[in-house]
């Protein structure tokens, strides 16, 4: 299996990510080694088997909707890299 | 006692001279602390050490057990892996990006710990947000194996599994999403737990692949192991995928016999790439070991096992891409402070804030769930996860509880593998399968290679069945009598 620097790079831009030229060849070096070892999972018959998501049965957890005592706004905020008035601030979102 | 005598005491030890007040938290937390901050230099297992909170714990300890009305692990001091909340306390997961995260709130099991009268001293070392098996992913500090410096400890809770063998605290908590605990347990001759998924709640656990993290107790033995599992198992509204079954008290049901127990050999490993001919030996003596306790053993299979990592690194990197999708220099943690717009801060944040194992398993998660290789491999991967759960359903319909070695190799050195990432996710093989299928597994020391490397023995046991794999490992650990040999620190790495 082979993974081109142009799809590293395509895939790093999905996920966030900017990868200079240096590291590109590494990561595409080592995620086709990775690819090519998943890849022997397409020798196994899956036709009739259904896919897990989850190793436990369980579904629809509910909880009573009850009024308790939540993180305060002031520690809520208190890890953010910026805040004002109560509320995250963020960058310029449109130029 | 001296100091040494303290610390090298395991925790039902220490709570029963703690009960009897032959001893005082006080001096034991003392204990531990000096310690720590002696060897430390060596072994490099903590991220945090919390003296001071630990100290006025240790007090709280020995005024509650003056006044009787002491939680169960009242005095004990105990350490946690750096990605487990503390209220107030640095929680890093080993990442630059979270290296200033204090956290406004208790994890589940910080809490049941506080209650139970545990004391913090410290957060422990791991690979960078749990992923890596070495423990040389850390964005802070390589962890050495203290029964050779040389070494690699294990991962991702290296520094837990170091902390425990090296007496820097009785016992400690862990993290495993794909073997975590049971491999440096086994690497560093300590006994480590991963409950059935569900078992103990992960709220406040910072998540890496949410459908297969799990925490659990690494301790000295396995009496230690039942107490902790005991400590902070239980149901809790705010996991919604924890499960409300009743928690037994794990080391009341602790006994020698095992007459009721099939145990069943999983045959793969025999044959397994890059098994370690010394540890399959060390693996063959424990099952005669249990076979003269009067255990029953029959030979089962697994036949998808060769298949669990490619499995396991498609689902955990996609479940991964998606947790740390968070990570994005809003909320908290870092945030690159010169980026102009909210796009080029995301990508200078993420691309700063994470090392390359990290961003290699993005990369991979995001690449696994990508239009037009979704169902080549995210769905192919899920598949093949029903296919492992059904070979586990099929072997316990013959035995209750599976035989394998907990890794193939003992610790390998430093360096050795780090430019080389599938040879590193190949070591994981006899671990991930139990995270798959979301079964319970324990590392217990079987014996050594190599002279003074630490050899595991794997138990995995039918989900819940926890109490039976603890009342196995005892009877073995019972059987076997290799407990009480210490590591000797103070060589230099070779």
């Amino acid at each position: 299996m082979k993974i081109t620097k142009d799809e590293v790079q395509h895939v790093a831009g999905l996920a966030r990510l900017e990868i200079d030229d240096a590291d590109v060849e590494k990561f595409a070096r080592t995620l086709a080694d990775i690819l090519e070892h998943a890849g022997s999972l397409g020798r196994v018959d899956t036709a009739d088997v259904p896919p897990t998501a989850h190793a436990v049965q369980i579904s629809n957890a509910f909880r009573q909707d009850v009024v308790a005592k939540h993180l305060e706004n002031e520690a809520a905020l208190g890890n953010a890299p910026e805040s004002e008035a109560g509320s995250f601030v963020v960058p310029k979102v449109i130029e | 006692m001296t100091p040494a005598d303290l610390c090298g005491l395991t925790m039902h030890e220490a709570c029963d001279l703690l009960k009897k007040m032959e001893i005082s938290a006080t001096e034991l937390t003392d204990a531990v602390l000096e310690r720590i901050q002696a060897i430390e230099p060596r072994i490099d297992a903590y991220i945090t050490v919390t003296d001071q909170s630990a100290r006025r714990q240790a007090e709280a300890a020995d005024e509650a057990i003056r006044a009787g009305n002491a939680g169960p692990l009242a005095g004990i001091p105990v350490a946690v892996k750096d990605l487990i909340c503390t209220n107030g306390i640095a929680t890093t997961c080993a990442s630059k990006m979270l290296e200033a995260f204090v956290p406004p709130y208790d994890a589940s099991v910080t809490e049941k710990l506080n209650n139970s009268g545990a004391v913090m001293v410290g957060k422990l070392n791991m690979d960078e947000f749990a992923m890596g098996s070495s423990t040389e992913n850390s964005g802070f500090k390589i962890t050495r194996n203290p029964w050779d410096l040389s070494r690699i400890p294990g991962g991702s809770s290296g520094g837990s599994a170091a902390a425990v063998a090296a007496d820097m605290c009785l016992g400690a908590l862990g993290s495993d999403t794909g073997g975590s605990i049971r491999q440096p347990a086994s690497h560093c001759g300590v006994v480590g737990l991963k409950p059935t998924y569900g078992r103990v709640s992960r709220y406040g656990l910072v998540a890496f692949a949410s459908s297969l993290d799990q925490i659990g107790p690494i301790t000295k033995d396995v009496t230690d192991a039942a107490m902790l599992l005991s400590a902070i198992a239980g149901h809790d509204p705010r996991d919604s995928t924890s499960v409300d079954r009743p928690v037994p008290d794990y080391r009341a049901e602790l006994s020698t016999d095992i007459r009721d127990l099939t145990f069943g050999i999983l045959t793969e490993y025999r044959d397994a790439e890059g098994m370690d001919p010394q540890v399959s030996s060390a693996v063959e003596a424990a099952v005669r070991t249990l076979t003269d306790a009067g255990a029953k053993c029959v030979d089962i299979s697994l036949p998808h096992t060769e298949h669990a990592v490619a499995a396991y690194y498609l689902i955990a990197p996609a479940e991964a891409s998606s947790n740390l999708a968070r990570y994005d220099g809003v909320k908290y943690g870092y945030r690159n402070p010169e980026a102009g717009g909210l796009k080029q801060m995301y990508n200078c944040t993420r691309s700063e804030g994470f090392g390359a194992e990290v961003k290699r398993r993005i990369l991979l998660g995001t690449y696994a769930l990508s239009a037009g290789y979704y169902d080549a491999f995210y769905k192919k991967a899920s598949q093949l996860r029903t296919l492992i759960q059904r070979d586990f359903a099929a072997a316990f319909t013959r035995c209750d509880i599976i035989l394998a070695p907990t890794a193939p190799t003992p610790a390998f050195q430093i360096g050795e593998k780090v430019d080389d990432p599938l040879q590193m996710y190949l070591s994981d093989i006899f671990t991930l399968s139990a995270n798959l299928a979301g079964i319970p597994g324990l590392s217990v020391p079987c014996g050594f290679a190599r002279g003074n490397l630490p050899v595991g023995l794997q138990m995995m046991a039918n989900h819940f069945a926890e109490a039976d794999l603890l009342k196995a490992a005892y009877a073995f650990e019972q059987a076997a009598g290799i407990n009480g040999k210490k590591p000797e620190i103070g060589k230099d790495p070779a």
